[in-house]
């Protein structure tokens, strides 16, 4: 029996929440392209999140996976309100957040924080350590100004800066070290959940382990729960509880950690999987990596029923581009949105191969959208 | 006679803070249809070695010093117009960032048309005749349609496809690929790597594989040198280098490495970050970071030499064989592989 | 593309509307009644304003005047009668506009040469002495008014050495009696005017230039070109040029079509018979008809100008084609 992608929306907020922190009910995010002389009129719109569902424990991590195009930085910005949801709701800690206006939702944004991807570009490079580490309490008015101080400083030696560079400037620190820069802001308010938007990407190899570490010593320490959103998926592996995929704006596959990655059930997961290169040579060089044919297609014209129905290697004629499949339940939370889930796993390209195949039209390459992530 | 043969090469850019010395003391050959992996992090010289190899550093500001034999000439000796010829035919480099590499202004098919009259005296039909035949080869659909767009119509993926077109249309011996996957998604990646190993043995050209991923290493080199602070502190052959690392920074890597195929609590994190190459720390530049520094490290640079079990392997450590294989062994202990 | 057109054009009319609209009100909303001005300002008799005010209709309400002056532009194609004159304004613009016209293109002309030649090359040798005497006399071509160096020039090279001719204007067609004309004087007497209209120009597009060539030669797509092999003539030509020069395009459009509506230092320096010159002999003299007139050609030719502009943009960068 398959569980639909929506929540009814008689139930409370509170209601729905049920002991989860966030609750993401079948959000959607749609920008329009308009065209027109004069007036612009909506022709077709990108669809960079359609329909996705998912809710958050306290204290847990979410890891939500996807390339470029799938729509996990639009979702992320939507939980935070930096975007609005075209639909669907978002409830955090038993409240409907999704319509709050701008000064409703400034108290929530005490308990909500993000930390962004680029260390170099989300510092403001004209103000002092000190003043953006503080700033989050100054807009909240918590503390008076010896009170935020000490707090600055407190923050600075718990994210692994010396206390004393208070009153340095960004272009003074590294990439890792203004990464925890902005760590130190976001926990400035003492935040419930912190919204992770590739915090590592950016940065190399060595100081990513640095940051991955104290994320998760600062989650141990305060009691945080973390949406983290990666494109690496050795990295939301390391970090994760339970780990959500998304493609072309929906979900693919949720499934605790160690499930998604031992077993997944959905073909784009296996895909996803197999195409990591894996730090051994001869694992590495034996295994026969599923390799997708195409590119992502664009979000503006997804594909019929199933979105990866043109790229799958399972790919089942009058069934897969006709219905779309809902996410199917495999037990303890693991669902995934295939008509043909994988029996085994790991399995290469020729093994899943299920149904006749037939070789749709290429599908159009995805253009450069600001939008797209 | 090996393809390349590049000795104790050393690139330094002059500045107005002074001189950043980016590459002090590198070298390595390359053979016929070998695959050489580069390894190291932002700073650590990769990049410039391989743009000083191919002539592409500023002239202004820049001193080099060494060798680079090619096919037995010094690249770094030869004037700017014997080095064009053999840039974009002998030797080709394709770049990190397929976004902004390509000339927004002109087709795709102008840029490789381009890039064969640069290097051979054909006609126009007969260069656009070959153009579509790289296209097809890299994988561009409706390659007959495609070849009059603008790169803009293209996406990353695409874009990476045609750099490697524009790369290989010459039938280069030697391509030198930048982090070329760095900027694509992993499933983007997973193709262009298949991708450059087919058309590695189809056209049969060695490969210097430029990368911060040790997983992309693993998947397609030959032979790997890992660099840190432009210097190369430890080369070998793939399997060896996974299986009997010799570094400490080469342990750091591996163990700060998140892996999909092991369980580890809590990742390998070498402290601070990478030395200024304006005034590097003195003696073993890795010292104020490793966590097995001896008081010799921090006065003496040690030696890029052989290590004993191995003659093919080199290490720059002043630390004892035994010691490191121990080390070694921990680590690999630790990141215990789960059978295939 | 022809949406893209269509879409401009419709938006160039409504702006001239707005435009001399706005205008219009202002020039009658002024507090010197019209009728006054037509009848000698200050000196008006009250029975000749009373007539000038009947006949003028300026007793309508203003937008039936508005009205009126679009009908008489756009039917009649009149821009009316000179307050003092009582010549047809048509007329007056029709023999000021070809004088700026000339010290315009000519200017543009000189400007683009000095700007491509000084500011290519500054790009090219970035910090050597070629560059730093260039970046100064950018900074001396900004910063010193053009009527200043009109006056020095003609000071100089007119009275003192007699190279040039002093001031005045020497018409290309149809010489008047008794003052120079045709094609060599008309050439001869333009050409301190040129050189003091193109200075400021030059030094804004010698640094734009300069600053956009340097830009481009670091974007990654010129290091490819070289990775093939390019010798740097054919880097520089078919790879830096054409894009370093894109917004060079847009602003010169833009910086003709403003200075069309009259060049109005250097002309008064030379006295060139311009709209600049006329505009300001017309408001001294409270001509609000030619004024006006002035305005609403200059305007015209902005707008036309920025559609030009417009549309070649999107011819010569193929990523703005498709909207």
């Amino acid at each position: 029996m398959a569980t639909t992608n929506s929540v009814p929306t008689t139930t409370t907020a509170a209601e729905t929440a049920d002991g989860n922190l966030l609750v993401v009910d079948d959000v959607k995010k749609h920008f329009p392209i308009t065209r027109g002389i004069i007036f612009q009129k909506e022709i077709a719109s990108v669809k960079a999140v359609d329909g996705v569902s998912f809710s958050i424990k306290p204290g847990e991590t979410l890891g939500i996976v996807g390339e470029s195009g799938c729509g996990k930085s639009t979702l992320a910005r939507c939980i935070m309100r930096l975007l609005d949801p075209t639909a669907g709701r978002v409830i955090f800690d038993g409240h409907d957040i999704t319509n709050l206006s701008r000064p409703s939702m400034r108290p929530v944004r005490r308990d909500m924080t993000m930390i962004f991807q680029d260390p170099y570009a989300s510092l403001n490079p004209r103000k002092r350590v000190g003043f953006i580490v503080a700033e989050p309490l100054e807009v909240h008015g918590i503390g008076t100004a010896a009170e935020i101080k000490l707090r600055v400083q407190e923050l600075l030696e718990v994210v692994g800066l010396n206390p004393e560079h208070y009153n340095r400037f960004p272009h003074e620190f590294s990439g890792g070290q203004r990464q925890r820069i902005g760590v130190a802001r976001a926990l400035a308010v003492n935040p419930k959940l912190i919204v992770c938007d590739e915090p590592v990407s950016a940065l190399d190899v060595s100081v990513q382990a640095q940051i991955l570490n104290l994320l998760k010593d600062l989650q141990d320490d305060f009691g945080l729960t973390y949406v983290f959103i990666a494109h690496d998926l050795n990295v939301v592996r390391h970090i994760s509880d339970r780990v959500m995929v998304m493609y072309l704006g929906k979900v693919a596959e949720v499934a605790s950690r160690d499930v998604l990655y031992r077993e997944p059930k959905h073909p784009y997961t296996g895909a996803l999987l197999s195409a990591v290169p894996i730090a051994n040579p001869e694992l590495g060089r034996k295994r026969e990596s599923i390799v997708l044919e195409g590119d992502v297609p664009s979000p503006v014209n997804p594909p019929s029923a199933c979105r990866f129905h043109p790229r799958c290697p399972r790919f089942v004629e009058g069934h897969c581009d006709v219905e779309e499949p809902p996410l199917y339940p495999f037990g303890e939370g693991h669902v995934a949105a295939c008509h043909y889930p994988l029996e085994r796993w790991p399995m290469t390209a020729s093994e899943m191969h299920r149904g006749r195949r037939v070789r749709e039209e290429e599908p159009a390459p995805a253009p450069d959208y600001a939008a797209s992530s | 006679m090996a393809l390349l043969e590049v000795r104790n090469l050393r690139t330094s850019f002059r500045t107005d803070d002074g001189i950043v010395r980016a590459v002090d003391g590198v070298s390595f050959e390359v053979e016929k249809g070998q695959v050489l992996g580069i390894v190291g992090e932002s700073g650590s010289g990769k990049s410039v070695t391989n743009l000083t190899i191919m002539g592409l550093n500023p002239r202004q500001n820049t001193i080099t010093s060494g060798e680079a034999l090619w096919k037995g000439r010094d690249l770094l000796k030869m004037k700017p117009a014997e080095l064009r010829e053999i840039r974009g035919s002998e030797i080709s480099m394709i770049f990190q960032d397929p976004m902004t590499s390509l000339n927004p202004v002109h087709t795709i098919g102008k840029q490789l048309v381009e890039a064969i009259l640069l290097h051979r005296d054909v006609t126009k039909r007969v260069a656009r005749a070959r153009a579509l035949e790289l296209l097809r080869a890299v994988g561009i659909p409706r390659a007959d349609a495609r070849i009059d767009d603008y790169p803009h119509q293209f996406s990353g993926g695409m874009r990476q496809r045609v750099m490697i077109a524009m790369a290989l249309i010459n039938d280069p011996d030697l391509l030198i690929a930048d982090e070329p996957t760095t900027a694509l998604d992993v499933t983007t990646q997973a193709q262009i790597l298949a991708l450059m190993k087919r058309l590695q043995q189809d056209f049969g050209s060695a490969i210097i594989m430029i990368t911060h991923d040790l997983g992309v290493i693993a998947e397609i080199a030959d032979d790997v040198f890992v660099m840190y602070a432009a210097n190369v502190v430890e080369q070998a052959e793939v399997h060896d280098l996974f299986n009997r690392p010799q570094h400490p920074y080469t342990w750091g890597l591996m163990g700060s490495l998140p892996r999909l195929d092991a369980d580890v609590e809590r990742l390998t994190q070498i402290p601070g970050q990478p030395p200024s190459l304006l005034r590097p720390p003195p003696g073993c530049r890795f010292h104020p970071r490793c966590p097995y520094v001896m008081e010799v490290c921090k006065t003496t640079v040690p030696k890029l030499v052989p290590t004993q079990k191995d003659p093919g392997h080199l290490q720059a450590c002043h630390l004892d064989e035994e010691t490191k294989d121990r080390e070694a062994a921990k680590l690999l202990e630790a990141m215990m592989v789960e059978a295939g | 593309m022809f949406r893209y057109l269509v879409r401009r054009t419709l938006w160039a009319i409504m702006l001239f509307i707005v435009i001399t609209f706005v205008t219009f009100v202002i020039f009658f909303m002024a507090p010197q009644n019209p009728g006054r001005a037509v009848c000698g300002g200050e000196r008006a008799r009250a029975d000749c304003i009373e007539r000038a005010t009947e006949k003028l209709g300026l007793d309508d309400p203003i937008p039936v005047q508005y009205l009126r002056f679009l009908k008489r532009l756009v039917i009649d194609r009149s821009l009316g009668q000179s307050f003092i004159t009582n010549e047809q304004v048509n007329d007056v613009i029709a023999d000021a506009a070809p004088v700026t016209a000339s010290l315009v293109f000519g200017g543009a002309i000189l400007w683009m040469m000095i700007g491509l030649v000084v500011g290519i090359f500054s790009a090219l040798r970035p910090r050597s002495l070629l560059d730093r005497i260039a970046m100064v006399g950018v900074l001396v071509g900004v910063s010193a008014h053009p009527v200043w160096i009109g006056l020095i020039f003609s000071y100089f090279l007119g009275y003192k050495w007699h190279i040039t001719p002093i001031a005045t204007y020497a018409d290309f067609f149809n010489p008047v009696e008794g003052q120079p004309g045709g094609p060599w004087q008309w050439f001869y007497h333009m050409i301190l005017p040129w050189c003091t209209f193109a200075i400021l120009f030059a030094a804004l597009y010698v640094r734009m230039i300069r600053a956009n060539v340097m830009e481009t030669m670091s974007e990654d797509y010129v290091r490819t070109a070289r990775a093939k092999g390019a010798p740097e003539s054919r880097v520089l030509g078919a790879h830096v040029l054409r894009n370093a020069l894109l917004p060079v395009v847009t602003m010169l459009g833009m910086d003709i079509g403003i200075a069309l509506g009259g060049a109005i230092f250097t002309e008064g320096v030379y006295q060139l018979p311009g709209l600049g010159l006329t505009a300001i002999n017309a408001v001294n003299a409270q001509d609000l008809a030619v004024v006006q007139g002035v305005v609403v050609f200059s305007t015209l030719c902005i707008i036309f100008f920025n559609l030009i502009v417009d549309l070649l943009y999107a011819w010569i960068d193929p990523r703005i084609r498709l909207t």
